[in-house]
Formats: structure tokens, C-alpha cells, sequence
């Protein structure tokens, strides 16, 4: 278990450890000192909000990244993520604002529709995957796009939109239907919504390892024809995983519209998609792993701001989680491959067909 | 598609003729036509001279090039078996590389520093794909996050100086445009005379050969070199071969990694290109954050509009190019006047499925253009916020309804090692 644990850690951990000397070696060459940008990145998070932000940042991270892992599991890339928690976090505060429910039921409603309505714009690409064969990269990136443009059309003021301020905002949801959260004075406060993503990992945890579906999902992903050959209905796999990975998307919004704005408003979030696929391959499609790339993923969005102060660009932040995405499945590629040889040594030696040259001496 | 029919009593035993395949230049000209006289039909139908005004064809250029040298970042790579997703992210190196050239050494240097900057992107790229056989699709979102932080953290680093804004470069310095004088002078007088499609298509005409910059001129000659050097040349055949069946190739002794490397550093280098005309084809040509605006994904979209072809890729990016021209320069009744285009589009299907005898085909299409009619005459504007995205939409149509047709290439984004094919 130990060697197994050891293996799955050494991936990510080469991966981050590369990353910031990549970061580094960019921050020594534009002459600032790394040292300095770490420990100020890292006392930044005990200045004012930056801890609850990020704690509520990692919760945002964290349904992303699950919904990404969804489709993973299946050899699925849902890249349509970025679209569907748009069009679910529209929907909802358009329903959300309309509705009049009692309390607890009104943002259950919201937190449904939400789900409904990111499935629902992951569910052309699935049909035409499964019917037409089109890739669902493809189809989904078109989808974002599309997204984009349904957001700008419906928040028009002549369609759902209102002005508040200077901002055009979607018709404010009622106490009713907003997710209390946990009020720390000064500090900040911790949306009641960070419990949903704890929630939905445990789900996602529980479902794979422990459910004929998960089994099924694991299966058509490691091995399609041997999924197909135990009865798995490779179609029906797609489409319900493709849906589930957009219902999950579709609340990535959501602890920021009960939780905090209330509306989507214009200004409203975009990116969380894409970290998404990022934290599903550092976290390696694991719950914990999610956890923890979305912990430090939120990390670096949250305190680069304390960059600036020592004069260095915060953009540098960006870069890190590039080089970490990108390094990441560099480095397990390469432990895949070590492992491999490992492997094929192993066997070698055991049925003593290999030929080592210390066995040759 | 099914060609022979095995005749169930075994007495038909010859086969239906094959129909003669048009040859792809032959098909780009009739569709060119074709369009030109849906657009100026239109025009004249709706009254809406917008449509093919000289003005919306040069948007349509600048719009519409770097699209097009997107597109065909995409060919090189896809036709080496590589998707490159990361053509975004390649063409952000390039805008700002061409900012970073065009400042300090003037516009030809902004071109190939761009090219320059998006080949960076591209060989990085192929070391994560061919060396270590990274998903194409995971690498090239990487890719793009990491050239927009790149970029980003460049510009605070080296323009902010300049530009007092940490968001875009200085004004870099602007390629000298050339026009064919008397040939652009006649075509407006054409063009104002408001005739049936002889003013339509001085229009049209007078947008492509005024105020020309070399750089729509590289962009042609780069189509041309794409087709001529991947399917007229012994280089071109080996790297789409790498595309088709790598291990076949392998087996002939090509070094498909060589191939794959060179592809998908083209790939990059054109990418950046399409940076650098973004740039310079700009009002004030700056370089700005987020400038792209996901255009390397419609250069993505235009290649498969393209079925993964130079010249279909030339058609997807001028689709796609007038499609955002036409935002800029045109009123939204004249938007909404692309809707009678659609249903003269529709009308001609009608016309051709009857002619093949589809009958439960023509029948179908006569109730699409009715329905788009009816959708025209009851509205008076199509929403704006819709029409940039019409693209995406168009390519989402054509994917459902073209998909069999559509060829990319036979392992295009499957994983290849040396020494491991069966």
C-alpha cells in the first residue's frame, strides 16, 4: 500500500516542485528574489479575508474539478465545463429570482435548476457524440462560446437584466433562497455552499469506488471493449457521465451567487472552468487529490495579490499553474513509463527470461 | 456512403456509376459565386446595401486573416496526426511578440517576432505530446493558460513602462497599405451606382484591393505554400503519412518524430503569425490583453469547416471573418436581413434535393425555409449578442449534419511511440 501511495504522491509533487523552480528561475531572470515572493505570498494569508477566500475559492475549485474528474473517468474531456456553470449560474438566478418559496426549499430549487440547466447544455454534445460521432471537444468548446452569448442576450435589460448601480444584474434572489454562511467578523465569511463541494466529493468518492456505475464508469474508461463485453452500454455510459459532469458544473457558481452577489451579475466569474481540468489532473481524478489541488490552486489566485507589494508582476501566479497543469502529466507519463520498466524487469526476473547484465557477469 | 449495392436476386451485377468528384478548385469557385449571389440578391431583395459594401469586405479581411492563418496552424498540425487545441494560447504569444518586434524594430520584424513567439509555443507543445506522449487535447489547455499568463506577466514586466498600462503595449508602428488606384476608383463609382449585383460585387471587389496590406498578401501565399508543400511534395506526403497511420510510416523509415516536431512547430509559427496580423490589423495596432477573443478555436473551426483542407479552410475563415466584419460595420437590420440569405440558401436545397429525387429531403428543407421565413418576416432584428457567436453556431450545424463526410486524419490525437505499433 505504501509503494502505491508513494507512487500516485511522487507525480504531483515532482510536478509542483518543478513548477516553482520553472517560477523561480523566471522570477531570479526578470530580478526579483523567489524567497521574498513566497514568504509574501504566504503572509498574505493571514491578512484580513485572503483566508476565507481562499477557503471559499477551494470549494468553487473543488465542484469544477470534480466535474472535469467525471468525465476523465470515462476518457471524456469535457472542456465544456467554462459554458455550462455559466448557463446552470444564469438559469438559477433568473429562476432563483423569480421564485417565491419557503426558505430552505427556495435554494434547494436554485441549487436543482442550477444542476438541470449545466446538464442540459451538455447534453447536445453528447447526443451529437453519440449519434454523430462528433467529438466532444469540439462540440463543447463551440458550446462555451455559445454560452457567452446566451449570458450577453438574456442579462439585456430588455430580456432578464436590471441595473443596479453600475451594473447590469439578473433580478436579486430573496433571503429565501440565499445560503447563510458562516460570519467571521473581520475575517470574511465562509459560504454555507463550502459544504456542498465537501458533500459532493464524499458523493463522487463513494459512487466510484462503491457503486455498480462508478464500476461501470472506471470500466468503459480503462477499457472500453472489455466494458462492452461485460454488458456496459457504452453509449448510455457517455451520455450519463457527459450529463452528470455538467449537472456538477452547473454548480460551480453557486456558492458565490447564494453565498455572496445574490444575481449573476456582468461581472460574473469565468476561468473556474479551465482550473478545473487542471486541479482534476494534479489531484489525479481523486477526492483528496481535488482537495488539495484546489487548496492550492486557490492559494495562488488568493494571495498573489501580496506580489505587487514586493515588485514583482502577479502574474507570475498564472504562470505557476500553467507549469504545474502542464508539468503534471509530464511527470506522470514519466513515473507511468518508470513503472512500466519496473514492472517488465520484475517479470523478467521472476520467470527469468530477462537479460540483465549483472545476471549475464 | 454506400456505393455497390449487392443485388439481392444476384442478377444486377453492374455497379451505379461513381459519381465524377469536382476537383477542389473547380467546388471553391462555384461556392464563391454562389455565395456572392446569395449575399447581392439578398442586398437587393431587403435593401440593405451593408451586406456587400466595400467597407464590410475589408472588415471581412482583417477579421477574417487571422482566422485564416489559425486554420492553417491547424492543418499542419492535425495533418501530423497532433490536434492542437493550443493554437489560442500560441496565438497570445504571438500577439505579444509582434507587439514586443513591431516597437523596436517596425512592422516586418512584428511578423516574425510573432512567428517567432508562437513556434515557442509550439515546439513546447511538441516536447509535452511527442517526447512524453501527454494527451494533445490536456497539453494544448495548458498551453493556453500558460500563454495568457506568460503574456500577461510580460506585459507588467516590459510594457507597463511604456504604455503606462499594464494591459496593453505602445502603438507599435503600422505596414504601409497599397491600393490599385484605378481599379479602386472605378469599382466605387460601380459600387455607388446601386445596380443588381454588378454594384454588389464592385463592393466586394473594392474591399479586397483597397488599402491591401502584405500582410493578407503572405496570407494567401501561405495557403497556397500549405497546399502545395503537404500534398505536392515528398516532405508533405511523409508528414501527413505520420497523420494517417504512423506506424506505417515508421515502417518506411520515416522519423516520425522529426515530422511531427517540424508540424507542430509550423502549427505554432503560423499561429503566431495570425498574432502578429490581429495586431497589426487593429485600429491602432497594439498589442491588448485578451485581444484574441478565441479566435484560434474559430481557426480550429474554420479548419474543420475546411474538412482539415487549405482551400475549405480559405471559405471557413472568410464565412467566419464576415460574419464578425458584418458586426462592425452593419446596422442590426442589416444582420437580420442574413436571415432572407438563409432562406434563399435553404430555397436552393429544395430545388437541388428535388432534382436528386429526395423527396422526404426537399420536403424537409421546404419547411425549414419556411419556418426561417417566417422568422424573418415577423421579426426586425436578430440580438446582436448572438452574432459573434455565429461561428460556433455554424460549426455545430455542420459537425451534426457533415460529420460521415467530414476526413480528418486516420490517427489524428492517437498516441504514438517508436517501436510500439502492432
Amino acid at each position: 500500500m505504501t509503494s502505491r501511495l508513494r507512487s500516485s504522491l511522487l507525480a504531483p509533487v515532482l510536478a509542483v516542485v518543478f513548477a516553482a523552480v520553472l517560477c523561480a528561475i523566471v522570477l531570479i531572470l526578470s530580478g526579483a528574489n523567489p524567497g521574498e515572493a513566497l514568504g509574501a505570498m504566504i503572509g498574505q494569508v493571514g491578512e484580513g479575508q485572503i483566508a476565507v477566500d481562499i477557503v471559499n475559492s477551494t470549494a468553487i475549485y473543488m465542484l469544477a474539478a470534480l466535474a472535469a474528474a467525471i468525465g476523465f473517468h470515462m476518457n471524456l474531456l469535457n472542456i465544456g465545463i467554462e459554458g455550462q456553470y455559466r448557463v446552470g449560474a444564469l438559469v438559477a438566478a433568473i429562476v432563483g429570482g423569480a421564485l417565491v418559496l419557503p426558505p430552505v426549499l427556495h435554494w434547494l430549487v436554485i441549487l436543482l435548476v442550477a444542476a438541470a440547466a449545466g446538464a442540459a447544455w451538455a447534453t447536445l454534445p453528447a447526443i451529437l457524440k453519440v449519434t454523430r460521432g462528433v467529438h466532444e471537444v469540439l462540440s463543447t468548446i463551440m458550446m462555451n462560446a455559445i454560452a457567452f452569448g446566451l449570458a450577453a442576450f438574456l442579462i439585456r435589460r430588455d430580456q432578464f437584466g436590471i441595473l443596479v448601480g453600475n451594473n447590469v444584474t439578473t433580478k436579486p434572489i430573496p433571503s429565501s433562497g440565499q445560503v447563510p454562511g458562516i460570519d467571521l467578523g473581520d475575517r470574511g465569511t465562509v459560504f454555507g455552499l463550502v459544504f456542498l463541494s465537501v458533500v459532493a466529493a464524499a458523493v463522487y468518492g463513494v459512487v466510484l469506488n462503491r457503486t455498480r456505475f462508478g464500476f461501470e464508469l472506471k470500466a468503459s474508461g480503462l477499457s472500453p471493449t472489455a466494458a462492452a463485453a461485460g454488458g456496459v452500454n457504452a453509449k448510455k455510459m457517455i451520455v450519463v457521465s457527459l450529463l452528470v459532469s455538467g449537472a456538477v458544473a452547473g454548480l460551480v457558481g453557486m456558492p458565490e451567487i447564494l453565498g455572496r452577489d445574490h444575481a449573476y451579475t456582468l461581472n460574473f466569474a469565468s476561468g473556474y472552468g479551465f482550473a478545473g481540468i487542471g486541479i482534476a489532473l494534479l489531484g489525479r481524478n481523486h477526492p483528496v487529490g481535488i482537495a488539495f489541488g484546489s487548496l492550492l490552486w486557490a492559494f495562488l489566485e488568493k494571495s498573489k495579490g501580496a506580489l505587487d507589494n514586493v515588485g514583482v508582476p502577479k502574474e507570475i501566479a498564472t504562470i505557476m499553474q500553467g507549469a504545474i497543469v502542464l508539468s503534471v502529466v509530464v511527470a506522470y507519463e514519466i513515473v507511468k513509463r518508470m513503472e512500466l520498466a519496473a514492472e517488465q524487469r520484475r517479470v523478467g526476473q521472476a520467470t527469468g527470461t530477462a537479460v540483465e547484465p549483472e545476471a549475464a557477469k | 456512403m454506400v456505393d455497390v449495392q449487392p443485388g439481392a436476386s444476384g442478377v444486377t451485377m453492374t455497379p451505379p456509376p461513381r459519381r465524377q468528384k469536382l476537383p477542389g478548385s473547380l467546388v471553391f469557385t462555384i461556392g464563391v459565386l454562389g455565395v456572392v449571389f446569395v449575399l447581392a440578391m439578398t442586398s437587393y431583395l431587403t435593401g440593405e446595401p451593408a451586406l456587400t459594401s466595400s467597407s464590410t469586405m475589408k472588415n471581412t479581411v482583417s477579421l477574417g486573416l487571422p482566422i485564416l492563418l489559425c486554420g492553417l496552424g491547424g492543418i499542419w498540425a492535425e495533418r501530423s496526426g497532433m490536434i492542437n487545441i493550443g493554437l489560442e494560447g500560441m496565438m497570445i504569444l504571438g500577439t505579444w511578440g509582434a507587439a514586443f518586434g513591431g516597437y523596436h524594430w517596425g512592422p516586418w520584424m512584428a511578423v516574425v517576432s510573432g512567428m517567432v513567439f508562437g513556434a515557442l509555443g509550439g515546439a513546447l507543445h511538441a516536447v509535452a505530446t511527442v517526447t512524453f506522449g501527454v494527451n494533445h487535447i490536456v497539453s494544448g489547455v495548458a498551453i493556453n493558460l500558460l500563454g495568457a499568463g506568460v503574456t500577461k506577466y510580460l506585459t507588467t514586466l516590459i510594457f507597463q513602462p511604456l504604455s503606462d498600462n499594464p494591459r496593453e503595449s505602445p502603438p507599435i508602428q503600422q505596414f504601409d497599405t497599397f491600393s490599385v488606384s484605378g481599379l479602386g476608383d472605378w469599382l466605387a463609382g460601380l459600387e455607388k451606382d446601386q445596380r443588381v449585383i454588378i454594384s454588389d460585387v464592385a463592393g466586394l471587389v473594392r474591399g479586397l484591393v483597397t488599402g491591401v496590406s502584405p500582410l493578407l498578401i503572405i496570407g494567401i501565399l501561405l495557403v497556397v505554400a500549405t497546399y502545395v508543400v503537404l500534398w505536392r511534395t515528398r516532405f508533405g506526403l511523409r508528414l501527413r503519412s505520420c497523420g494517417e497511420n504512423p506506424v506505417a510510416a515508421e515502417s518506411l523509415g520515416v522519423n516520425v518524430y522529426l515530422y511531427k516536431y517540424l508540424a507542430v512547430i509550423a502549427s505554432g509559427a503560423l499561429a503566431g503569425i495570425a498574432g502578429a496580423a490581429l495586431v497589426l490589423g487593429s485600429g491602432v495596432p497594439i498589442y491588448q490583453e485578451g485581444q484574441t477573443a478565441n479566435r484560434g478555436f474559430i481557426g480550429l473551426a474554420a479548419m474543420i469547416f475546411g474538412n482539415w483542407r487549405p482551400g475549405g479552410t480559405l471559405a471557413g475563415s472568410a464565412l467566419f471573418g464576415y460574419a464578425d466584419g458584418l458586426r462592425l460595420s452593419a446596422t442590426p437590420e442589416a444582420v437580420h436581413a442574413l436571415l432572407y440569405s438563409a432562406v434563399i440558401v435553404v430555397g436552393l436545397l429544395v430545388i437541388w434535393q428535388l432534382y436528386r429525387r429526395k423527396w422526404t429531403t426537399a420536403m424537409l428543407a421546404a419547411v425549414g425555409a419556411v419556418a426561417v421565413y417566417a422568422l424573418y418576416y415577423f421579426t426586425d432584428e436578430l440580438p446582436q449578442e448572438f452574432l459573434p457567436y455565429a461561428p460556433h453556431i455554424i460549426t455545430l450545424v455542420v459537425l451534426a449534419l457533415a460529420a460521415q463526410r467530414l476526413r480528418p486524419p486516420a490517427a489524428d490525437g492517437v498516441p504514438y511511440r517508436r517501436g510500439e505499433g502492432d
